[in-house]
């Protein structure tokens, strides 16, 4: 069954089209992987779906529920999680305190009974805090910098954060833009498998926007083919590696090309 | 992080006093404002020739509304030169109430809170479209605006002239004497810093946080960011609406002349000279801003029985160091007397092996 579907998408700046009548489908526990080369408009799908942009026609819906009008901060409370492809995470708190910040919309307790702290609140606080400690920073093994001011951490780090969050918002889809971006190859493993656990332990939908290709051939199951705001093709990794269109529209058909597909 | 601290629960780890020796200080420093402040007090007034006692009582009332712009500007990150004139309101209110409406101060004080706090919310408004320098303009046009209703409407706030206010009894209590005052002064104070340094610890405080650091991926994690600036505007309204409420009270007349522009500076200088979004920043920055004039005053007036001439000529020395000192103090420590406070702290956990 569909749990995000696009229909007709459509998005422009001025005179630039951005999205050209995108149409997709993610199915509930899929790896979905969106590719193109740079400026195609993959991100603009995100933020389509984050409602940071409004697109001019084409109606999103998830889970049955059309989202297309909603306010961005009510999408998180649907289990709409993302991550940054620039590192959006809050710089002055500290590794905790920003993955705590990720539960928001799942705390009950205002500001009296925080600021009394006291009875509910106070047990809400310590529950968050267990399941930050035991279900996330053991996930990704950050267990070592939870008390660190984020802004003082390095950037492979910064993008576990950064997913840490975006796992406490408890999300039924993540979101991941780039995520491997400026990562080296153990970064880049160690982040794949994180992905996958995600994926397998806790059966989240993972949407991936990703320029690693031989990381979105190996976990992705259906892989989605950008280029100018225009599907290209879309199929299973197997299917992408050999389709024609691809590799001349997005790769350039060039010999370096087919070895950057893993052919 | 001290040593030898082995917390087994997630409870003991999220508590805000870690080692029994902090809470050994803490409890001793309370102790001491209670019952050695008052004795310390008259001694020390006459070394330093003033009223120490005095001084206390409105570092308290200035704490208070320091927590409440810093929660503001320091934790969300939204500027306001309108804390001036908002502390005018809870004055005002808390005067009108009990003065005129004859409401025992148990009511007006807290309804000077939260009428300040509905002041300020109006005026909070354009937060969610304007930031930075634009605010700054927005909120002060709060501030002239208030000032003209206070010096204008005369019916109700006395005009230029002010109103007289009574000092308060609480259960038959009459708090008529500064050290009476003090007690009471020191309790909300306690309150108002526990109920601050909660609030940043859970749900709220971090959101406001996250809008200072980030605002769009607050709004991401699903942050509504009307909902906090505008309670951010609330909640520090109602501290120096409190604040408010307790000077006119303590200051036994009110007028329009005590809750000018220049209060409102001085307000921002203090948590920005004190440390933005640390509780403590609030408490230091109070304590030098309101400490440093008088403090100034000694050298100068020693200086106009020796050479009588230069305090005439220099009749402003005292604004001038003033001024320097804050200008000195920037650049040296941007980051507030508690980010110096917390070096001094690590340096001597170790001491004297800090390798």
């Amino acid at each position: 069954m569909a749990q995000l579907e696009i229909q007709d998408l459509r998005l422009s700046f001025g005179g630039l089209t951005a999205l050209n009548g995108i149409s997709l489908s993610v199915d509930t526990g899929e790896i979905f992987a969106i590719i193109g080369p740079n400026g195609a408009g993959k991100t603009c799908i995100l933020n389509c779906i984050c409602r940071f942009y409004h697109p001019e026609e084409g109606r999103i819906t998830f889970e049955g529920k059309e989202i297309t009008n909603f306010a961005p901060h009510k999408i998180a409370r649907l289990g709409i999680a993302r991550t940054f492809q620039n590192i959006e995470l809050f710089q002055g708190m500290t590794v905790l305190d920003n993955i705590k910040l990720g539960a928001h919309v799942h705390l009950q307790s205002g500001f009296l009974a925080g600021g009394i702290y006291w009875g509910k609140a106070r047990k809400e606080e310590t529950r968050l805090r267990r399941e930050v400690e035991e279900q996330i920073i053991d996930l990704l093994e950050i267990q070592a910098i939870r008390k660190k001011i984020v802004g003082t951490l390095p950037y492979g780090l910064q993008k576990r954060v950064e997913l840490a969050r975006a796992l406490a918002m408890r999300p039924k889809i993540l979101l991941l833009d780039e995520p491997m971006a400026g990562m080296n190859l153990e970064e880049t493993e160690d982040m794949a498998r994180f992905i996958l656990d995600i994926n397998e332990e806790r059966g989240v939908t993972i949407v991936l926007i990703e320029h690693d290709m031989g990381v979105v051939m190996d976990v992705s199951d259906r892989v989605f083919v950008l280029d100018f705001g225009t599907k290209i093709a879309e199929g299973p990794p197997e299917e992408i590696q050999n389709n024609e269109r691809v590799i001349n529209a997005y790769l350039g058909g060039s010999d370096a090309a087919f070895s950057k597909l893993g052919m | 992080m001290p040593t030898g601290l082995f917390h087994t629960t997630y409870e003991d780890d999220e508590k805000i006093f870690h080692t029994l020796w902090v809470k050994i200080w803490m409890g001793g420093l309370i102790f001491f404002l209670f019952a050695g402040l008052p004795f310390v007090a008259s001694p020390l007034s006459s070394f330093f020739g003033f009223s120490v006692q005095h001084m206390a009582n409105m570092i308290g009332i200035f704490i208070i509304g320091a927590h409440g712009l810093n929660l503001l500007t320091g934790c969300t990150g939204q500027i306001s030169l309108g804390h001036g004139a908002f502390m005018g309101v809870g004055a005002f209110t808390s005067a009108i109430l009990f003065m005129k409406a004859g409401w025992p101060f148990w009511f007006s004080l807290p309804a000077a809170g939260l009428v300040t706090a509905g002041v300020g919310m109006i005026f909070g408004i354009p937060s969610l479209r304007l930031r930075g320098l634009y605010l700054a303009i927005a909120t002060m046009a709060a501030q002239f605006i208030i000032d003209y209703a206070m010096r204008n409407w005369t019916s109700l706030t006395g005009g230029s002239g002010g109103l007289n206010v009574d000092r308060p009894s609480i259960f038959g209590f009459a708090l008529d004497t500064d050290l009476r005052y003090y007690y009471l002064i020191l309790v909300v104070v306690i309150l108002s810093t526990i109920f601050l340094k909660n609030l940043l610890r859970t749900k709220t405080g971090r959101a406001m946080v996250a809008i200072r650091d980030r605002y769009l991926s607050a709004e991401i994690m699903g942050v509504n960011l009307f909902k906090y600036r505008l309670l951010a505007f609330g909640i520090s309204s109602f501290y120096v609406g409190v604040a408010g409420g307790l000077f006119a009270h303590y200051n036994l007349v009110v007028s329009d002349e005590h809750f000018t522009m220049w209060l409102s500076i001085q307000y921002l200088a203090m948590v920005i000279i004190g440390g933005l979004g640390h509780v403590l920043g609030g408490i230091f920055g109070t304590i030098f801003m309101v400490l440093l004039p008088e403090l100034l005053r000694i050298p100068t007036e020693v200086l106009s029985n020796t050479y009588p001439n230069i305090f005439a000529i220099f009749g402003t020395l005292r604004e001038l160091v003033f001024g320097l000192v804050i200008i000195l103090f920037l650049i040296f420590e941007p980051d507030g007397l508690a980010a110096r406070w917390h070096t001094i702290r690590a340096y001597w956990k170790l001491w004297p092996f800090s390798y």
